[in-house]
């Protein structure tokens, strides 16, 4: 009776043409991402490169007036770049600390129950599509800004008034935007840490506190790295939430100031740029693409030192 | 189970390779006096395509296709024949009607300066608004209201109401926005939750959350923007190459619908201002 039954998978001629068909279809599939990859780069590359040949990469790079619109337009995007890169920054110094302090708590200090509901937190967080976040911003941050904002400047003539929408605000929801990253990879970077490590510490007299700074972070340290450069890498790239809260009128990144990131100069300007105004903010997606290669190299730097170390 | 898994599988590719195979066709005119190519305006988007939407429902024959490039760029197109209407959020430069352009007013649009509904101020003149516009006043006291700061909103470069108040006001360029708003929308929740914010909206988007300014002491209504006494206000003008009698039956079709009872009432329903 058996020989009757007629299997693609068990008969043996078929069976080795689906072993090779489904072999090629895999690979395929992994061939995709690959292409995707290339086709951005060289998508950006052809659409982002126009405008610097007719403006100069200079000019664009490091003029601080954008004004793409005037009877003479200027395409300076030295603020926006600036505001990028001072913003994201003061995200990863606010985001930092109480990301690793809480990655510390879950993998060293809480007991289970604790664990069981922080971790649920940060799963919601990381779940929270972004514009979301931006939504609360405007509706918790940016009315506080607005009455912080009117009691330092009370008596200055010069300051101009953005009604709470500045580079703080950004930076705020920034910083709790990127919270999961940070303690995910930490988290994970601190629990590799081989439990004898911990154990030969304590046996040898110190103390829980004095275990987890001397002993599991240094040995955690390759680890904590790349959680603080994958969280830059998703604050740099982060566009919803704030184009919200940031009040986009290009200017210098000083705190109350209403600032435009990389981002959002091409989020909020897309819809209607024409010409060279719209090769510009290709270029400006160009710059950011660049950013965020040379964080990944900087990433795959930090693994390989810390393989290196780890033997 | 592994046997399903592989079959759906492979149906799966199977119809995701024949899926992008068929492209969707489109139906090409042969004719191409039924087209009607229209260029220009993005502030005009509403309207172009709504009117693309009732040529395709009054008419199967007549197709629209429009194409939002700006009112310079769609003149231009005009100019050089490859387009047989330019829309346009500004009127006709001289030397543009020289060039034989004919300007046909189809509808207005006005833009409204709007404040919190806490601001007591009632109008501003055109000095105040330019002031205020360009941060040489920034605090409401200079022009009658209460002590409180000014917080400038404005729409992003580029956008047709942006450049229409910037150039009726003569402060292309000079403005110094607090926040750019890339919609219409966001301006007016912006100004609603903002108690210093002063904006400008088109006048079909003003609603009571915030408090419409009066212009030169001419409060923006339907009538005043069509007897011309709210200067703040610019034309939407579908611009021809000669008389509108001198264009195709497709593009004189169009033209006698804007102009009808119903297309008037189709503008005043989309909240433009008609011209009747």
């Amino acid at each position: 009776m058996k020989e009757n039954i007629v299997s693609i998978i068990s008969n043996n001629k078929s069976k080795s043409a689906v072993e090779k068909s489904a072999a090629i279809i895999f690979r395929c599939c992994a061939v995709i991402s690959i292409i995707a990859v290339l086709s951005i780069m060289v998508y950006m590359l052809i659409f982002g490169t126009p405008a610097i040949f007719e403006e100069g990469l200079v000019e664009i790079l490091f003029s601080s007036v954008w004004a793409p619109t005037a009877k003479t337009p200027s395409y300076g995007i030295l603020m926006i770049i600036l505001t990028s890169i001072v913003g994201v920054f003061l995200a990863i110094l606010i985001g930092v600390p109480i990301g690793l302090f809480t990655a510390i708590n879950l993998a060293e200090l809480a007991n289970k129950r604790v664990r069981k509901v922080v971790k649920a937190a940060i799963e919601l967080l990381a779940g929270i599509p972004s514009v979301i976040y931006g939504m609360l911003g405007v509706l918790i941050i940016n009315p506080v800004m607005y009455k912080v904002e009117l009691w330092i400047f009370r008596d200055s003539t010069t300051h101009q008034y953005t009604g709470g929408a500045n580079l703080i605000a950004a930076v705020i929801v920034l910083a709790i935007m990127i919270l999961p990253t940070l303690i995910n990879i930490s988290e994970t970077a601190l629990n590799s840490v081989p439990d004898e490590y911990r154990k030969s510490s304590m046996a040898l007299g110190a103390s829980k506190m004095q275990t987890i700074f001397k002993v599991v972070l240094p040995c955690a340290k390759s680890g904590i790295m790349s959680a603080v450069v994958l969280g830059v890498g998703r604050a740099i790239g982060e566009a919803m939430a704030i184009v919200l809260v940031a009040g986009n009128a290009v200017n210098l990144p000083l705190p109350f100031n209403s600032v435009r990131f990389l981002t959002t100069a091409i989020v909020s300007e897309m819809g209607y740029a024409q010409g060279t105004h719209r090769e510009v903010l290709f270029t400006i997606g160009l710059v950011l693409f660049v950013f965020i290669i040379a964080i990944n190299l900087v990433l795959t730097r930090i693994l390989k030192n810390g393989e290196k170390n780890g033997k | 189970m592994k046997k399903l898994y592989i079959c759906s599988l492979l149906l799966f590719l199977f119809v995701g390779i024949t899926g992008c195979s068929t492209s969707n066709n489109q139906i090409e005119s042969e004719n191409g006096s039924n087209k009607i190519r229209i260029n220009g305006s993005t502030s005009m988007e509403k309207l172009v395509n709504g009117l693309a939407e009732v040529m395709r429902d009054k008419s199967s024959n007549i197709i629209v296709e429009p194409q939002f490039t700006g009112s310079s760029a769609g003149i231009e197109a005009l100019l050089s024949g490859t387009a047989d209407i330019a829309s346009s959020s500004r009127t006709l430069k001289d030397t543009e009607i020289q060039k034989g352009l004919v300007e046909n007013i189809v509808a207005l649009d006005g833009i409204v300066v709007i404040t919190n509904p806490s601001n007591s101020v009632v109008t501003l003149s055109k000095e105040q608004l330019i002031a205020i516009y360009t941060g040489k006043i920034n605090n409401w006291q200079e022009v009658g209201g209460s002590d409180q700061k000014i917080v400038l909103m404005g729409r992003e470069a580029g956008s047709g109401s942006r450049s229409s108040f910037e150039e009726i006001l003569g402060v292309e360029d000079n403005c110094k926005y607090a926040q750019e708003l890339n919609e219409t929308g966001a301006v007016v929740g912006k100004v609603a939750s903002i108690e210093g914010a002063i904006g400008y909206v088109s006048l079909d988007v003003i609603n009571d959350t915030v408090k419409p300014l009066r212009f030169m002491g001419v409060k923006a209504t339907k009538e005043s923007i069509r007897d011309g006494s709210y200067v703040l206000q610019r034309p939407f003008v579908m611009a021809t190459k000669g008389d509108i009698s001198k264009q195709s039956t497709a593009t004189q079709s169009l033209f006698a619908f804007i102009y009808s009872d119903e297309g008037q009432e189709f503008i005043t329903s989309i909240g433009l201002v008609s011209t009747k």
